[in-house]
């Protein structure tokens, strides 16, 4: 028997596979290659969200944890450059869990700037390791990775974009549903309880340090999916892929997408994707100097975040809930079914 | 992001002014053809083509300023009709030295801005993250801006091709000159820990017998680190009296201001990417708070395969330079202009070699069989079915106690593997208006 939550979020899953996939052979190569960057993101920044919004760990670290990830799936792909995707991205995934396993344990004993500290010292530190182990990973130069070629039947002009975008979006469909569904059982009640108020938490019996370690060790696998699927992406595993400010991007992701939401993960990596795209083509209209015109898509990125947060402080994700709740209040609607798939910061948690 | 349009209204212009003149019956074009649009790229009226450039970053200084000179070059010959009446859009981005920038960018030129061609992409482990998808593509791969051997991969890559010499070939040729010139002196090396500084490093291994050189007297550096003191002194200590340096810029004005601080005044032989003049006097510098500058450039032998910036007589040089002063003026006059310049007069032979209607793969096929004259070059370019290079040689330049360069030696040719000759021919001269 399919509970009701899970049936729901199949559903809901199920219908934005089709419009992903509607979408994705409407428009070009390109657009794919970009909306292949937005569902990376979101599995990585998902995994970010149960980790920092959900369960209160700052990490700084996840892009380190993504490094894990992609240099997993390119020293799989060095020797047998035909192994199947999906092998590959489990392998990925089981790596990192298992390194996450290590680092979360370390952070179940550190809190506030000590697990922030200790997590950006892994952002520096781990890209350091190719670089020093050189004959392994490959330097700075790093490890060049073959592309997924899309399988025959799909025809020989079917755009390899294309084919790595379906790949994404399966792996974030599958991590959105499988995050939705845990956090409405036991374990993710138990997340937010610790996050809430660790004392009252393991007064009420629980594990504060297990659930901590949960908490790490799913969210590292995430990343490691986001990294190993990066790599196809990219075509290259470098540390200068993997540097701190891809984990300071990804925690502007979530907060920006709103903290502690799904939804929030998924519009956060949309701005990371498209912001950036945005902001260069406003530079490239202006006629600047060139040492004004090279650095400005970096400044306006940072002023339209600043003014983003500025705007709406709860990130995107609150800020929609507001303008619906502000909608339902004027036009007196009842509230339905609730928020579909979002799992609110403050949602409180059904009966068991 | 810049470039792009700018320069297309500009070329826009440009086919204006062209197609008056070609009204008024003053073509001068044997081929009598029509233009078609015969592949991604190319219309009847513009060629586009693209790169990946670190306009900022660490590796910004000075080899900004290279897309820059190739953008003037390509003013300079759209002005003139361009090649067969198609104007060039040169459209290029800034990858910041970041190997996925690069990735997700020529992607972006690939299949969004559909350039005919890639052109003069920058960097050993930016164009190593691309030169699969790019060959997967079918999309030329033009004269790399990197002196790394792996361009020449003709089973691998048959669309790209480098276009300066390769580091061995630069290893194995300061080698010789070091045997020849600098015998029973005790060598060291000074390099950067990639594939740049071990090509290098092999080159002058195969010249100098690696067993003449111990482990103290190698001495590496990564570019993430900028205190290079210790391996100075471990160079000192070593007694090496030559210090052959494959760095680029930055760490040859590290590297000599770390020796001049320890009393250390080794013979410096330094490869040709780290060894700009321009560039190095300013880092010098900048870095020693004006302490010091260019003196410490006296006695430094380097080698070059273009003439140098300074050389006014050169007819080649002369024309470069009124290109920069009347076009990017604002830039400093070194090498990374010329090499820009040099670059981009390569495209144009290339795309004329060519042929009126060209296709990606009659491109390549044109590069391996039309022999390209060499242009500035001091050396001839090797391109064929089996050489995807380019130069072939370098010539050696010592630097007086004044600053002014001397070229000693003629012009040394060699295959990667092959012997040490000497090169005979003659420099060509430039066409009169600069154009191929």
């Amino acid at each position: 028997m399919v509970s009701p939550t899970l049936s729901r979020h199949l559903l809901i899953a199920l219908g934005a596979a089709v419009v992903l996939l509607l979408l994705s052979a409407q428009i070009g190569a390109y657009a794919d290659y970009n909306l292949t960057a937005v569902a990376i993101f979101a599995v990585a920044a998902a995994g970010l969200t149960l980790l920092t919004g959900l369960n209160g760990q700052l990490s700084l670290g996840h892009g380190a944890l993504m490094a894990v990830g992609a240099y997993t799936a390119s020293l799989l792909l060095k020797d047998h450059r035909q192994f199947p995707v999906i092998v590959v991205l489990l392998i990925a995934v089981l790596s990192t869990g298992l390194i996450g396993i290590v680092f979360g344990y370390a952070a179940a004993r550190l809190r506030g700037p000590y697990l922030a500290g200790a997590t950006l010292t892994l952002a520096v530190a781990l890209p350091q390791v190719a670089t020093r182990y050189k004959s392994i990973f490959g330097g700075d130069t790093g490890l060049t990775v073959p592309p997924s070629a899309p399988p025959d039947w799909l025809g020989a002009d079917f755009p390899a974009e294309r084919w790595l975008a379906w790949i994404a979006f399966a792996a974030a469909l599958m991590t959105m549903l499988l995050l939705a569904n845990l956090l409405r059982t036991a374990p993710g009640r138990a997340f937010k309880a610790v996050r809430d108020n660790e004392a009252a938490a393991a007064l009420a019996g629980i594990d504060v340090a297990r659930t901590q370690v949960l908490a790490f060790v799913i969210s590292a696998a995430c990343a490691g999916l986001a990294g190993a699927l990066f790599a196809y992406w990219s075509g290259i595993t470098s540390p200068a892929g993997f540097s701190l400010s891809l984990s300071l991007q990804l925690i502007t992701a979530i907060v920006i997408g709103g903290l502690g939401s799904l939804a929030g993960a998924v519009w956060g990596s949309v701005v990371l994707v498209y912001l950036p795209w945005l902001t260069s083509g406003m530079a490239s209209t202006l006629k600047l100097p060139s040492s004004v015109a090279d650095n400005l898509p970096l400044a306006i990125y940072g002023g339209i975040l600043v003014i983003a947060m500025l705007v709406a402080p709860h990130g995107i994700q609150g800020a929609l809930q507001r303008i619906l709740a502000i909608g339902r209040a004027r036009w007196g609607h009842s509230p339905g079914g609730g928020q579909k798939g979002v799992v609110d910061w403050d949602d409180p948690a059904p009966g068991t | 992001m810049m470039g792009g349009n700018a320069l297309r209204i500009r070329g826009m212009a440009i086919v204006c002014v062209a197609g008056l003149l070609a009204a008024c019956g003053s073509s001068t074009s044997s081929d009598n053809g029509t233009n078609t649009a015969s592949a991604p790229g190319i219309t009847a009226t513009t060629i586009t083509i693209g790169s990946t450039q670190p306009l900022t970053g660490r590796a910004a200084p000075g080899y900004s300023e290279i897309s820059a000179a190739s953008s003037a070059y390509f003013q300079v010959l759209n002005a003139h009709g361009g090649i067969f009446g198609r104007t060039i859009t040169y459209t290029y981005y800034d990858d910041g030295y970041n190997p996925t920038n690069t990735a997700s960018l020529t992607r972006k030129l690939i299949l969004e801005d559909k350039v005919f061609a890639l052109f003069s992409a920058l960097g050993t482990p930016t164009h190593q993250a691309v030169v699969d998808y790019i060959n997967t593509q079918k999309v030329p791969d033009l004269f790399v801006s990197s002196g790394c051997n792996c361009w020449n991969d003709v089973a691998n890559h048959p669309y790209t091709f480098g276009w300066q010499p390769d580091y061995t070939i630069e290893g194995k040729i300061l080698g010789q000159y070091i045997q020849q010139s600098l015998g029973g002196k005790k060598v060291g090396y000074f390099f950067q820990n990639d594939e740049f500084g071990l090509d290098g490093v092999k080159g002058l291994d195969a010249q100098l017998g690696a067993s003449s050189v111990p482990d103290a007297n190698r001495q590496y550096y990564v570019p993430t680190n900028t205190n290079v003191k210790p391996q100075i002194a471990a160079l000192q200590a070593s007694g090496a009296q030559v210090v052959v340096s494959f760095s680029i810029p930055a760490f040859t004005a590290l590297a000599m201001l770390a020796a001049a601080g320890a009393g250390y005044h080794p013979i410096w032989v330094v490869s040709n990417v780290g060894s700009d003049i321009t560039t190095l006097t300013g880092l010098l510098k900048s870095f020693s708070k004006g302490a010091a500058g260019g003196q410490l450039l006296a006695g430094m032998v380097t080698d070059t395969y273009l003439p140098l910036p300074g050389d006014s007589s050169n007819p080649w040089i002369s024309l470069f330079k009124k290109i920069h002063d009347d076009h990017i003026a604002s830039l400093p006059w070194d090498g990374n202009v010329l090499y820009g310049m040099a670059q981009a007069y390569t495209l144009a032979q290339a795309l004329k070699a060519a042929g009126r209607n060209p296709t990606r793969a009659s491109l390549v096929k044109s590069l391996e069989t039309n022999q390209l004259s060499g242009g500035p070059g001091l050396a001839p370019l090797g391109f064929s079915s089996t050489n995807h290079l380019g130069f072939l040689g370098v010539q050696l330049v010592t630097i007086a106690a004044d600053g002014t360069e001397t070229t000693t030696g003629p012009v040394n040719t060699s295959s990667d593997s092959g012997p040490i000759s000497p090169y005979s021919g003659s420099a060509s001269r430039p066409p009169a208006n600069g154009i191929p």
